[in-house]
């Protein structure tokens, strides 16, 4: 009893007046929160993560949360997240994990970046009265087009490389099925098609259930290959090579034996219950030339049909290895910035390692087109896009599509409580219980991620209307119409945007 | 045709002005040096910028003629600048991996003179080619250089209501890159994107307004990338995308590779442009026309202007006049 027990971190209060003992939180809640005996409602708040499941589904309000109601001593280097985490490892000896983006509080780029908007001098346009596109496609474009003109018409010359065409530049990143469950990745696929965009399968293998929506999956190839093989490639519209990922930048994936029942067995390829370990590299991949040859390799096998990505974590030195990647045969870059989401990571790489995807995506598009190389690739930003203007502002900053994750679960319920990595999503989301992937109902879930993109998309065209845009590649990089609030001046070098008034 | 006339249609729009702005361009001006580049430069002060010049010309071929350009006073006009031009054959050996040297070589020139010498701002550089512009009314302005003595067989005139840069004589249209001339009413909200994609092709932009990329994308896309101005038109102000949904494949093909290939290079924001290079001109405006714009023909005449009383004082006889789609080009052809 050197350390103790900390202060519960959520306080459960129910109202006695309005409860009625109707049992339905303790049935909801997978932590065993609350237990009824003798006509008596009993709760364990040390167990709550504050999911909300209990407060959604409430039908009398009863249920109160308080967030850390037992103070500690406030110091402002000795915080108490920092004090527990100590008493955490002093007793475990462990690495902590943790759930969803970093949680540190840095400051937000997007939030000191502000749209500019049309008056007099030129006209806003108004979506409603005239066509606005967001149409983008991903991939290679040539430098520059060879056309013959003659008598009989006009004939391009040049063979274009393979695209996906997006009906808007928003997709759903890579979350597996193990990771999330199939109702989830269902609800997903769904959405996507009927929006006419695309989502990642993450390195989990393709279910079954999702070959009918197959043209609008793109599957991926990660350092443990698991559910790769040549039917998984042909399957995809397009092949993503993922290197690393922004929650967790050098480092592989754990996918816990639990988790790994029959279903995501046969999907990744790997023996029921067993561990499903990704390294932390490629082990064919050390260096950008066996990359290069990785990604011809996939080519090969796919007969140069389907455009391939390379997905890396935003690190320091990003904008280089972007570089790098897009002299390869690779047609897409995906950037994961420092606050994408993950099912589960060790504490430090999630809060610590890596940068935020603002400055990364400005840095890569500048060097991409310093190099006179913007044109070899699409790129792709993800990581901790949270709203429209987000995603307005990355694609201003030169990113030509987005990547959501975080913010397509929170449409299917999630409330971001960062315990994924325990598989008790009381939602149906990051689990693979049946009794509570049972909750997740596709057919509404895909209505509500689906609404999601389509609220965000007329969001956007509004945004581009108003700083009189009709075409969504006239906003790509685009940073004359975006300024710093009260950013440094090195960030504003970085961004390559003016200062609010300038 | 000499300058009086184009004089008389600007003045019949000083409405669209502010008398902060206006220039006027003409092609065929310097018969006697037909194969020269016409350079022409905006010095501060003669004396201490113009050697710096005259020493990277220098470099790079040999100047035939040079002289002040004439001007004459008027009571509003303050002549800030000393407008001077300078005939100048460029030395195609020095830049031996060209397959354009000499235009290479000017094309480099405006870039260094206008990114490294202070002072000194090259605003015209085609042969043959005579570029006035000032800061005053339109016909302040013609009368400052007397456009009247001048001939050509294509004009340009412009009349600003500048916003950006008021009273700054580089700021002023007609816009200039060797043979390429532009004039343009109304604003780029694209601007950002098409500088960013020309500046990777090695162009930079000095004049500090949107107009100057529109001469450097049309020198990319038809001087560089050979394509035919109807092509160069199509990549700046496409069609939509709904509307290639519905052409036929091969056509729909061909305006699908010229927007994923020349995508940063649509203007978007309303603009009425006309690009002329000694050969032609071309007349357009944004996808869906937010400016005017209106053509005529005489003979073998062709006007383009974003009013038909400008059109009309010119030839009060002309029978046709038309008011062109959105994004649809106007092009005359110079018949020898």
């Amino acid at each position: 009893m050197t350390i103790g027990s900390v202060p519960v971190k959520f306080r459960i209060t129910v109202d006695p007046d309005q409860c009625m003992l109707c049992g339905r939180c303790a049935e909801n809640c997978p932590y065993d929160v609350f237990r009824i005996e003798n006509n008596r409602m009993h709760v364990n708040s040390r167990k709550c993560v504050a999911c909300h499941r209990c407060i959604a589904m409430c039908p009398r309000d009863a249920i109160n949360i308080k967030e850390r109601p037992v103070d500690y001593r406030s110091h402002p280097v000795w915080t108490t997240e920092i004090r527990e985490a100590i008493y955490n490892q002093a007793r475990t000896g462990k690495i902590i994990l943790a759930g969803m983006g970093n949680a540190q509080p840095y400051p937000v780029i997007f939030d000191s970046l502000v749209l500019d908007a049309c008056q007099v001098t030129n006209p806003s346009i108004d979506p409603l009265r005239e066509p606005m596109e967001l149409r983008t496609y991903l991939g290679k474009k040539p430098s520059r087009l060879e056309i013959k003109e003659d008598s009989d018409g006009v004939d391009v010359l040049t063979t274009l490389a393979p695209n996906l065409k997006l009906e808007t530049p928003i997709m759903i990143g890579h979350m597996s099925y193990g990771a999330i469950s199939l109702n989830a990745q269902q609800s997903i696929a769904r959405a996507v098609s009927d929006m006419g965009t695309y989502m990642g399968t993450g390195e989990g293998g393709l279910h079954q259930s999702l070959y009918p929506y197959q043209s609008h999956m793109i599957v991926q190839v990660a350092s443990g290959r698991f559910g790769v093989d040549i039917n998984y490639l042909e399957r995809g519209a397009a092949i993503e090579i993922k290197i690393g990922q922004g929650a967790k930048p050098g480092i592989g994936g754990h996918l816990p034996g639990e988790k790994v029942c029959e279903d995501v067995s046969c999907t990744r390829m790997i023996p029921v219950g067993s561990d499903a370990i990704s390294p932390a590299p490629h082990h064919d991949i050390y260096s950008i030339e066996d990359l290069k040859q990785l990604v011809r390799s996939l080519k090969e096998a796919t007969e140069w049909k389907k455009p391939v990505f390379v997905k890396i974590a935003a690190v320091h030195n990003a904008a280089a290895i972007a570089a790098g990647i897009a002299r390869s045969s690779a047609d897409v870059v995906v950037i994961d910035g420092f606050r994408g989401g993950t099912g589960a990571a060790p504490k430090v790489f999630r809060d610590h390692v890596g940068i935020p995807i603002e400055a990364a995506i400005a840095s890569v598009d500048a060097k991409l087109r310093a190099q006179g190389i913007r044109n070899q690739v699409s790129l792709i930003a993800s990581g901790g896009i949270r709203e429209s203007a987000d995603v307005a502002k990355v694609i201003a900053l030169g990113a030509d599509a987005v990547y959501i994750g975080t913010a397509a679960l929170v449409a299917m319920g999630c409330r971001v409580c960062g315990t994924c990595y325990r598989g008790l999503c009381p939602w149906g989301i990051a689990t693979q219980r049946p009794d509570l992937v049972a909750r997740l109902d596709p057919e509404v879930a895909s209505k509500n991620v689906a609404n999601l993109i389509h609220a965000w998309t007329l969001e956007l065209s509004e945004l581009m209307g108003a700083a009189g845009i009709n075409s969504i590649g006239s906003l790509r990089g685009n940073r004359d119409r975006l300024r710093g609030y009260l950013l440094d001046e090195s960030m504003m070098n970085v961004l390559d945007v003016k200062s609010v008034g300038a | 045709m000499d300058g009086a006339n184009i004089r008389k249609a600007l003045s019949m729009m000083d409405e669209r002005g502010s008398g902060e702005g206006a220039g006027y361009v003409a092609y065929g001006a310097f018969p006697e040096f037909a194969e020269c580049y016409a350079i022409h430069v905006f010095f501060d002060t003669v004396h201490e910028t113009k050697p710096a010049v005259d020493q990277e010309l220098a470099k790079w071929g040999t100047i035939i003629h040079e002289e002040e350009i004439p001007t004459y006073e008027q009571q509003n006009l303050r002549k800030i600048h000393t407008p001077w031009r300078y005939f100048f054959l460029p030395d195609p050996h020095l830049m031996p991996r060209s397959t354009t040297p000499e235009d290479d070589i000017v094309m480099h020139l405006v870039m260094k003179v206008n990114t490294t010498i202070p002072g000194a701002l090259i605003y015209s550089s085609g042969k043959n080619i005579a570029l006035f512009k000032a800061s005053g009314w339109p016909e302040e302005v013609a009368d400052f250089y007397r456009i009247q003595d001048y001939k050509g067989y294509l004009w340009l005139g412009h009349n600003r209501y500048p916003t950006n840069t008021p009273g700054w004589w580089g700021g002023a249209h007609p816009f200039n890159l060797l043979h390429w001339s532009v004039v343009h009413n109304g604003e780029i909200t694209s601007y950002g994107t098409n500088r960013r994609y020309i500046e990777s092709y090695g162009y930079r932009c000095s004049m500090f307004t949107d107009t100057e990329v529109v001469a450097y994308l049309f020198d990319l896309l038809v001087r560089r990338h050979q394509l035919s101005p109807e092509i160069a038109v199509k990549a700046l102000a496409p069609p939509f995308w709904d509307d290639i949904d519905r052409m036929p494949e091969k056509v729909a093909r061909l305006n699908t590779a010229i927007r994923l290939t020349y995508g940063p290079a649509l203007m978007n924001g309303p603009f009425a442009i006309v690009v002329a290079r000694p050969d032609a001109i071309v007349g357009f405006t944004d996808r869906i026309k937010l400016r005017p714009l209106v053509t005529g023909t005489s003979g073998s005449k062709l006007y383009i202007s974003s009013e038909e009383a400008a059109i009309r004082i010119m030839e009060p006889g002309v029978g046709d006049i038309t008011m062109p789609r959105a994004g649809e080009p106007i092009i005359g052809r110079v018949v020898a």
